[in-house]
């Protein structure tokens, strides 16, 4: 009886919690901090630096929803999750939004109910051969060894490629990143094959990055992106313009240099909009009217985070690629902002 | 007469001769290597094999040791300083030292307050473990873990204060009453430590915490060896008294008691830690309103104090069983009464037999804290595996850094083995 009584108290307070969660945005502005899930560490997408302050890509975007919100990038409570309690994380109210290189899948949409708001990263499994090998394409590697991550989906989509290219190859299972880059170095495989980010922050921590390519080919669509709970579209609507906001912002050339003089008012009335000097978006988000200006000044555009984090003139040396905007050829296509 | 044998004789010695030293080969080093190492061929082949796997193993990492780079502040750099060369780059400990000791966001400034807690441990240990010091200082082991919940987690002091009063009361109402009758005295004590802690709560102002002498450190910014070290040492001391419960639970006359016991041991070995742990961090924060969570720090020390009792638990019951029943009836002949008995007659004996399984469950549970790490708290480990290894500077750095953890676990575990020994040795009444 007396159990019955317990659980039943819990029951009620369980409802009134996700009652109380309701109204995410409001409790964050409450709060004056946001709870932001990112991973305990993934080279450049997120990793606290030598003094604790929290870096990366995916870092940057809990700053500028952070920002837009309350006004202020460093008002964020990051939350390192690991693969196995991010998802429990953010559906027990823990976090409010996840930005952990999370792969926006059918079953995680409609299956564990959260709303994936958009992508800030589109990755893919690609393949790491030494450059001594001498392929230039991954249907050249008939009879390869390949270095693979068992119980993964990499694993699935290797299989699916080389029995589609009718080409052989033998695969030697390995546990985890690191033991894959000392096999690899060893000798053990010809071929390493993960995510295409991941190879390439792999490779940059070889004695000599240059003795080894990453092939062209792209076989697997690995669409990163934050989510947020199902069932609070207003909060889902702010994390999702926000990220909007810093890839328009790209797109329309306003940088963190600019942005003041930008915000004074320009001929391009989309800027002005974003940047609100005309038009009332921020009070439709219930936000201030200078949200994405505060979003976009936090680390500046997408294009900016890009660089600083994972681009080309970092250790990890990512170019574009899929990740350029629709203009340039990649995907990336904030709707507009009016 | 005597001229007979000078004639017959050619040479006769008359004084000793010098003692020779031994010959070359029955000698120093030379007899100690034919006798140990090449007594025979079997033996000088093991020996031979022996010395070329020394001379490769220290070939290997003696220049990697020797040669290391201790000043640079990224992989890059300090290969460029080696250039080629074989050598480790320890820098990366000089350089995140901080954050392996103390986690990355314990305030730098506040350093100090760990490292006064683990010196006033060693003294408040001390009595524990060297029962040749003086008895009084045990009321410093009492009010400690007071003082170092308030220099660890800072905030009002009010809150370690409260705490102790509650644990006061309990004392003095179980002294009044105990005597008596056990029950009486001892859920007399717990409704005591209960109202003293609600009452005390209310009087605690709001936001005390706030501009308090230390500022407050939430459990979330805990990290480091710091953190492996204070799991460590809490969850070893809960363990111990909470095993011996249950070992004499179990044995107990009383059904229910002794049910209860049984139930929660084999339940708590039948479970892996790691999924204890999980239900930790991640099933209690469904069932908790969000806000109104157990700190985390104490659901682990709580998960970690119940899977290690189980185990002391099944340790000392080991002891207990080896004692002959003329002990039982010896103190039942003395009329002593069971607290008695099991304080001055069993549990001194068959602890002293459970010293070594002891030790063994709490060097066991010491590096089982590095588990914590994947419910993503940053002990040691999880510092490595996460921040440091995904640093852009320092990804790809493995045998450093995990080499420097084995060493701290190694010397705090060795130390820990050290002293049972010694105390095995302190404790044996039998004439060998």
């Amino acid at each position: 009886m007396k159990n019955k009584v317990f659980l039943g108290a819990l029951t009620v307070a369980g409802l009134a919690a996700g009652a109380a969660a309701a109204g995410t945005l409001d409790d964050v502005k409450a709060r004056g901090k946001l709870n932001c899930g990112v991973t305990t560490g993934l080279v450049g997408f997120a990793a606290p630096n030598a003094n604790g302050e929290w870096e990366g890509f995916d870092v940057a975007v809990c700053r500028a929803v952070a920002a837009a919100v309350l006004g202020d990038s460093t008002a964020v409570e990051f939350v390192p999750t690991t693969g196995k309690t991010r998802f429990t994380a953010l559906a027990s109210g823990e976090i409010d939004m996840l930005a952990r290189n999370t792969t926006w899948t059918f079953s995680r949409d409609v299956d564990l109910k959260f709303e994936f708001v958009g992508i800030n990263y589109y990755d893919g499994q690609g393949f790491m051969v030494p450059k001594d090998l001498g392929v230039s394409s991954a249907k050249e590697l008939d009879g390869a060894t390949v270095c693979i991550q068992t119980g993964t989906t990499t694993e699935l989509n290797l299989a699916d490629f080389f029995r589609s290219n009718n080409i052989s190859y033998e695969p030697v299972p390995i546990e985890t990143n690191a033991e894959a880059q000392q096999q690899y170095l060893a000798g053990a495989c010809d071929v390493y094959t993960t995510d295409a980010s991941g190879l390439a922050a792999t490779r940059a921590t070889f004695d000599d990055p240059a003795g080894h390519v990453l092939l062209p080919e792209i076989i697997s669509k690995e669409p990163l992106g934050p989510l947020v709970r199902h069932g609070d579209h207003e909060w889902g609507d702010v994390v999702r313009w926000s990220l909007n906001a810093l890839i328009a912002a790209e797109e329309l050339g306003v940088t963190s240099a600019n942005i003041n003089e930008m915000a004074a008012g320009t001929e391009n009335p989309e800027i002005n909009r974003l940047l609100g000097t005309e038009g009332t978006l921020g009070e439709m988000l219930g936000l201030s009217a200078d949200w994405a200006k505060n979003a976009v000044a936090a680390g500046g555009n997408y294009g900016e985070v890009f660089a600083k984090n994972i681009g080309e003139d970092t250790p990890i040396g990512l170019a574009r690629g899929l990740n350029a905007q629709w203009t340039e050829g990649g995907l990336l296509y904030a709707p507009p902002f009016r | 007469m005597s001229d007979t044998h000078a004639q017959t004789v050619a040479f006769v010695r008359e004084t000793e001769i010098p003692p020779a030293p031994p010959p070359g080969r029955e000698t120093g080093v030379y007899k100690w290597m034919r006798e140990n190492l090449f007594s025979s061929i079997p033996n000088s082949v093991l020996t031979i094999v022996a010395l070329a796997l020394i001379y490769s193993l220290l070939s290997g990492t003696l220049p990697w040791l020797l040669n290391g780079v201790w000043n640079t502040s990224s992989l890059q750099e300090c290969r460029e300083v080696l250039d080629g060369q074989v050598g480790a780059c320890f820098s990366v400990l000089t350089e995140r030292w901080n954050q392996l000791l103390y986690g990355f966001k314990y305030p730098v400034e506040e350093y100090w307050r760990p490292n006064l807690a683990l010196l006033l441990l060693l003294i408040a240990l001390a009595p524990v473990l060297f029962f040749d010091l003086p008895r009084k200082l045990l009321a410093f082991t009492a009010v400690y873990p007071f003082i170092a919940f308030w220099l660890i987690w800072g905030g009002s002091i009010l809150v370690p204060i409260v705490a102790l009063l509650g644990f006061v009361a309990a004392g003095v109402v179980f002294q009044k009453y105990g005597k008596g009758s056990f029950a009486v005295g001892f859920f007399g004590g717990i409704l005591a430590a209960i109202v003293v802690w609600n009452v005390g709560g209310f009087l605690i102002p709001e936001g005390a915490s706030e501009n308090a002498m230390l500022a407050a450190v939430p459990s979330r910014d805990l990290g480091g060896f710091m953190l492996n070290m204070m799991l460590g040492v809490t969850c070893v001391s809960l363990s111990v008294p909470l095993g011996i419960a249950l070992a004499l639970g179990r044995q107990s006359s009383m059904p229910l008691i002794k049910w209860i016991c049984v139930v929660f041991i084999e339940f708590v070995r039948g479970v892996p830690l790691i999924t204890l742990l999980f239900v930790a961090s991640v099933m209690l924060s469904y069932f908790f309103p969000p806000d109104a969570t157990v700190d985390l720090f104490l659901r682990v020390v709580i998960m970690i104090t119940l899977f290690s009792s189980a185990y002391i638990a099944e340790v000392i019951r080991g002891g207990l069983a080896a004692l002959p029943k003329g002990q039982y009836e010896a103190a039942d002949s003395l009329g002593l009464d069971y607290p008695q008995a099991m304080r001055l007659i069993i549990l001194p004996q068959a602890l002293k037999i459970s010293i070594p399984g002891i030790v063994n469950v709490a060097v066991g549970l010491f590096k089982d804290t590095t588990l914590v790490s994947v419910i993503s708290m940053f002990d040691l480990l999880g510092m490595i595996r996460g921040p440091i290894l995904a640093s852009t500077e320092w990804n790809g750095v493995y045998w450093e850094l995990l080499g420097f953890a084995a060493f701290l676990f190694f010397v705090v575990c060795y130390g820990i083995s050290q002293y049972s020994q010694w105390l095995e040795r302190r404790l044996a009444t039998d004439h060998r």
